[in-house]
């Protein structure tokens, strides 16, 4: 931009300050639009951590619990279970839960903080059936099962620490959903924060 | 008509004649019905393929009045009534049942949708065979992908408001597609949804999206798409430029108006099209399964999948491409790569004008290597449709991933062979018979 008679460059200068300003006002004012897209206080009060009492849990047995409108499994292993995880190392794709599906504090060989309670969000990773459970060694789900979860959908199967078989449609291992212990008979999932 | 008319109507006495006069000294009426359509001059030569851009059109009106007619019984609410039902889902059967001609108006809307693909895949297959998207017709053709673009959207987003079993596990599947993208997939995708599953939230929002965000951008594109094509005038299928040869009016030699002329012939057009129209409304609105799929005759049901999921008809070769990816790469795995090569097929649509170097633009002289390549693009096309309603197995993976390859070779390579090819001279005028 040239300044002479015809163009007053103080002015231009203040056309292009305006311009700017009201361009950050204006993307400014987008904010509140795109914020109401995320989730609402209701959905999140509904996606609040849930707290469950596993006193009554038996070892063999695994009980549900509703979290995020997802089913979450809190299964209660007997050592037959913990011995029969290490026998399947081979047949899985990711054996030592390398991905991230959960947190680091259950990236370990049962998947779990205490070895005999594993908790899973029970959603096939394919795309998002719900397994069912296939406890019994003696099924002939896999060669040498050594019990697990099988996918009704398109048959992928899972071990029971929820890591996947290879050769299945789903690509990853069971997502272990953050939780903590609370004392030793209540679990808190959806929440993992120290202290309090 | 590149510089528009500033005509105003002389009032020859007569009361018709004076409002005209009346409204030209204040809103350009007459200049406007002369540069689009009594003065609009349109090659003459225009054959079959010619038909489908104003069936858009007529198909766009009729989906814009049935739409708004359901408006008026639908509700966008995913909680259950007192049988157990969701109200999204039971106000569709409401329609249908108990709401007068409400079974008619929902099907021509249904029907609509499908008919809406199969007339823009057909118009966009014309631009491609006579070279229409060429220079200067660039921005006629990108509005054009952008309409196809908006036209996807308004699919997806309206077949989830019957919250039946494929609208809500479809929603599922495609939803989830965005948390493929490395870092930001999972805050994004419950940025979309609104929620931590899809909910009530999404229906909300997909049904805004559906009836009026997607909807307004469409006719704004609509009009962008024939200003653009009246500012450059309208190709042929001889794909010579009309305008090199006019007379001493300036008027090109081979342009007839477009009123009454090619009005008269699209109502032809219209009214063939709207009797395989009704026919499917009436008999087949099902379409066999594949314009509503017999699942999504179920209510959504977010704990139990359906066996199989496969997305309506239209999309199947772009799920197919999506599935056919199956190698991670750079450390990011499959479902992400699969995504890319999903939006990338229908983004490549995009560079057309500037990766054909052909010097014919009409397949009428076009030289044997883009022929062959058009038709095993064409077969590839049809043969990842087919797949893409199949459950997939390791065989039908294979064949979809060739047909893939075959898909964006076509674009990739066309600035090489379409400069190899031996093209034929075209004419200086249309040929017409």
């Amino acid at each position: 931009m040239s300044c002479d008679d015809t163009v007053d460059c103080g002015r231009r200068r203040l056309i292009v300050a305006t311009a700017a300003v009201g361009g950050v006002a204006g993307a400014a004012a987008a904010v509140p639009f795109l914020a109401s897209f995320a989730p609402s206080e209701r959905a999140k009060a509904a996606g609040a951590p849930v707290e469950a009492d596993i006193s009554m849990l038996k070892p063999g047995e695994m009980m549900t619990v509703e979290w995020r409108g997802k089913p979450v499994w809190i299964i209660h292993r007997t050592k037959e279970m913990l011995d029969g995880l290490k026998k399947v190392d081979a047949k899985l794709v990711d054996p030592k839960s390398d991905k991230p599906m959960q947190p680091e504090y259950a990236k370990n060989a049962t998947r779990s903080i205490k070895p005999e309670i594993m908790v899973a969000v029970g959603i096939c990773t394919h795309l998002g059936c719900s397994p069912t459970e296939k406890f019994d060694p003696t099924l002939a789900i896999e060669p040498d099962w050594q019990g697990g979860f099988f996918c009704p959908c398109h048959g992928s199967t899972f071990d029971l620490a929820g890591r996947v078989y290879k050769s299945k449609p789903a690509p990853d291992n069971l997502e272990v959903p953050p939780h903590k212990y609370l004392g030793d008979a209540k679990i808190v999932i959806g929440d993992d924060s120290k202290g309090a | 008509m590149a510089a528009s008319s500033s005509e105003k109507f002389k009032t020859d006495g007569t009361l018709i004649g004076n409002v005209t006069e009346w409204v030209d000294a204040r809103f350009p009426l007459t200049a406007m019905w002369n540069d689009h359509l009594a003065k609009y001059y349109a090659p003459k030569n225009f054959n079959f393929w010619y038909f489908f851009g104003s069936l858009a059109l007529l198909v766009l009106v009729i989906q814009i009045v049935t739409g708004i007619f359901l408006t008026m019984h639908y509700k966008p609410d995913a909680s259950l009534n007192a049988s157990g039902v969701p109200v999204a889902f039971a106000s569709v059967e409401y329609i249908v049942r108990d709401v007068p001609w409400g079974w008619l108006i929902r099907y021509m809307h249904s029907t609509g949708a499908s008919a809406f693909f199969i007339v823009v895949y057909l118009h966009m297959f014309r631009g491609m065979i006579y070279g229409s998207y060429r220079k200067p017709r660039e921005l006629v053709w990108v509005f054009g992908v952008m309409l196809f673009l908006a036209l996807m959207s308004q699919a997806f987003t309206g077949y989830l408001l019957p919250w039946g079993q494929m609208s809500y596990w479809g929603a599922q599947v495609i939803l989830n597609l965005f948390s493929a993208i490395p870092l930001i997939g999972e805050p994004l995708s419950i940025w979309i949804r609104g929620d931590y599953v899809i909910t009530d939230a999404t229906l909300n929002r997909m049904f805004a999206f559906h009836v009026i965000a997607v909807p307004l951008v469409l006719v704004g594109l609509v009009a962008a798409h024939i200003l653009a094509l009246h500012e450059v005038g309208s190709n042929n299928p001889d794909g010579v430029e009309i305008k090199k040869k006019k007379d001493a009016n300036g008027i090109p030699l081979d342009g007839i108006p477009f009123h009454p002329y090619y009005t008269v012939k699209d109502i032809v057009g219209v009214v063939v099209f709207l009797m395989v129209f009704s026919v499917i409304m009436f008999f087949m609105p099902e379409g066999g399964g594949y314009f509503l799929e017999y699942n999504n005759f179920i209510p959504a049901d977010p704990l139990v999948t359906p066996q199989h999921i496969a997305p309506v008809w239209y999309f199947t070769p772009y799920y197919s491409l999506l599935r056919a990816v199956t190698y991670p790469l750079f450390g990011i795995d499959a479902k992400f790569w699969g995504v890319v090569a999903m939006g990338a097929g229908v983004m490549i649509f995009f560079f057309l004008p500037w990766l054909d170097r052909s010097p014919a633009k009409s397949i009428r002289y076009r030289g044997p290597i883009f022929k062959t390549f058009l038709a095993v693009w064409v077969v590839s096309f049809f043969i990842l449709g087919y797949l893409g309603v199949l459950a997939p197995t390791p065989g039908r993976t294979l064949v979809a991933q060739i047909c893939s390859v075959i898909y964006f070779m076509f674009f990739l390579a066309m600035p090489i062979y379409t400069k190899l090819d031996k093209c034929q001279p075209e004419p200086d005028r249309v040929t017409f018979k």
